[in-house]
């Protein structure tokens, strides 16, 4: 509660900012990057959740993310069922792999765990690229529709495609902060601190892990889909590996295990990989090196940083408060000693 | 007797760490497991407390056979144990690390969060509720909003035993509380043992205190290389030529 309320400025502040930047800076590329940030976000978000709260740390989930893209593009380009219901789908499609994947993965833990994932990223991204008849292989899957109206909301233009994209988002960040802020995610974390000492106090592991497992895969499913409809034209690249490494540079430099994190770090690694676009893959050379150094002095990202900077502050001014009380009550004790010995 | 462990055997590979233990713990007593280094008594606690399984042998608590339980099933028959190295999360508060020691006595799931159902708000009041009463009884309301990592190592300790009866529990375990903390503080975790017993909650702890443990318990358990070589009484155990010899001449009679 209280992180809410300190925090209260920022969220309304970057609430303010998303819905009204349009109107700021109505230029069409800019909306189409911004879009494709929130997208991003999303499935970030669904990462941060297993590899942030509970210590998972999943390389798949670029491989959930194509899979919840091709759920809703073959949904709605080969059977023409209603968009809405293509959309559910395709989150549900998608957790439903990621509990059996979750079921295998989940018996293996920190670096075993993230090479097994790694390969299932790969295969998913194999049998995608390899399986023609269902996906179109590398030509790729075209003519995936718009969201279809709801009532008089359309989603044919770009700016509402992206207050569309926006409002998934802010509902990611609301499910996640609940989840974070409950005896749930309380539970996760245990996990995450220690999965001997979690075990003992009564917790289910293999249970609650299967359960966020399931729940990021959902929202990289859920990213996937926005993707498909958005771009509106997928390929097999959607679900390689570089992807993944994309979305964990993102969560890494906004801060993992944080609720902001995911926001901070893709927008700015987006923001600043725009305007080095110049410098074409060169890029990496910048980026690789910054990346180590964050890393190595800032673990939890700019976010943690952050946190860890007022935590000091906050720490600083009880001492000063202690002191000063102390000062006070010796004073006191003092002047009561006066009193006796007058 | 609450807890009986019959012929409980641990073997890792050719290492027989717990060799056919048959030990009682008392209720509503301080029992006390001791033994020189590696003599396995941390393998018997995670064995009842079920975070490995036997290689042969039987665990009954209350009457019931627990031997083939998961640990988080264990606790919730009223089992907690604390670590021989505390682990708490150290950028939490310490009252964050302790509220959720009441998990397991509520039902509140994903939906719940999500939804903030009337459970959820019940359920993190009384999980709350739970971790002020338990801190308090430790002493450590006036470090409770601190970061955990910022507090003293037997403060640290005493948010671990916090941390284990938060989960209401019947009998802990508690694997070397006092190690690594000096003397005069040593004497404040036992004074807390003590009020534990009192609450009705069995003790159970492996201890090199030697002096302490003396003092403190009621029944006392040795252990050498995995083999129960004597149980009983402080006076028994003292005088038990055994327990000289592993503890004075073991070099002597290998
Ligand atoms: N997970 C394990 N795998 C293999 N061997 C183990 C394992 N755990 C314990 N052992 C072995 O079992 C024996 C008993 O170890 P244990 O930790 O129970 O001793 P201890 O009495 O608690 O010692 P200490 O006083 O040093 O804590 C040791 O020889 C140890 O190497
Ligand atoms: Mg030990």
């Amino acid at each position: 509660m209280g992180s809410l309320l300190k925090n209260r400025g920022w969220v309304i502040g970057a609430l303010a900012v998303a819905i009204l930047f349009p109107f700021v800076l109505p230029n069409a590329y800019f909306l189409h990057i911004l879009t494709l940030a929130f997208i991003w976000m999303i499935a970030v978000y669904g990462l941060n959740l297993l590899a942030g709260y509970t210590g998972y740390l999943s390389l798949a989930h670029a491989g959930f993310f194509a899979i919840g893209a091709y759920a809703l593009g073959l949904l709605t380009v080969k059977t023409e069922i209603n968009y809405w219901l293509a959309l559910v789908l395709a989150c549900l499609i998608t957790s439903a792999i990621g509990a059996v994947v979750g079921l295998v993965a989940l018996r293996t833990r920190e670096h075993f765990f993230a090479i097994y994932t790694l390969c299932v990223g790969y295969i998913i991204y194999l049998v995608i690229d390899k399986w023609d008849g269902l996906t179109g292989g590398v030509r790729g899957l075209i003519g995936i529709p718009v969201p279809s109206n709801i009532g008089p909301l359309s989603f044919e233009t770009p700016l509402s495609q992206y207050y569309l994209v926006l409002f998934f988002l802010i509902f990611t960040v609301l499910v996640m902060y609940r989840i974070v802020h409950s005896l749930t995610g309380r539970t996760f974390i245990a996990i995450r601190n220690s999965e001997d000492l979690a075990q003992t106090i009564g917790i289910s592991t293999m249970k609650n892990k299967l359960l966020v497992f399931v729940l990021s895969t959902f929202f990289a499913g859920l990213a996937g889909a926005l993707y498909a409809s958005f771009i509106r034209f997928i390929g097999p690249d959607i679900g390689y590996i570089t992807i993944i490494f994309d979305l964990l540079t993102y969560l890494l430099v906004g801060g993992i295990g944080t609720l902001a994190g995911p926001i901070v770090g893709t927008f700015l690694i987006v923001a600043v990989s725009q305007s080095l676009q110049f410098l074409q893959d060169y890029r990496m050379l910048i980026f690789g090196p910054l990346l180590t150094l964050l890393i190595i002095f800032y673990p939890r990202g700019i976010v943690g940083a952050y946190y860890d900077w007022r935590m000091k502050h906050t720490a600083k001014k009880v001492k000063r408060t202690r002191k000063e009380q102390r000062y006070f009550e010796s004073e006191t004790v003092d002047a009561e000693k006066k009193v006796k010995e007058g | 007797m609450l807890i009986e462990t019959k012929k409980l055997t641990k073997r890792f590979g050719g290492n027989v760490a717990v060799n056919e233990v048959d030990f009682t713990i008392e209720e509503g007593k301080i029992n006390a497991i001791i033994g020189p280094n590696g003599a396995g008594k941390s393998t018997f606690f995670n064995l009842l407390s079920g975070s490995y399984t036997p290689s042969a042998g039987q665990v009954i608590y209350k009457g019931k056979d627990i031997t083939k339980l998961s640990p988080d099933r264990i606790a919730k028959l009223g089992v907690a144990r604390t670590f021989q190295t505390t682990n708490l999360f150290e950028q939490s508060t310490v009252l964050d690390n302790v509220i959720v020691g009441h998990r397991l006595r509520t039902k509140s799931n994903l939906w719940d969060a999500v939804l903030r159902t009337k459970r959820f708000a019940k359920e993190e009041k009384k999980c709350r509720e739970k971790a002020m009463e338990v801190l308090d009884f430790v002493d450590l309301t006036h470090v409770m909003n601190q970061q955990a990592g910022s507090i003293t190592q037997e403060e640290k300790k005493r948010v671990a035993f916090a941390l284990a009866l938060a989960t209401d529990p019947e009998v802990v375990f508690l694997d070397e509380p006092t190690a690594g903390i000096n003397p005069g503080e040593t004497e404040g975790l036992a004074d807390l043992m003590e009020k534990m017993v009192k609450r009705k909650i069995t003790v159970c702890l492996i201890e090199h205190k030697m002096k302490m443990i003396m003092k403190l318990a009621d029944k006392i358990m040795v252990l050498n290389y995995g083999e129960k070589i004597a149980e009983g009484t402080s006076e028994q155990i003292m005088n038990d030529p055994a327990v000289i010899e592993a503890y004075l001449g073991g070099d002597a009679s290998a």
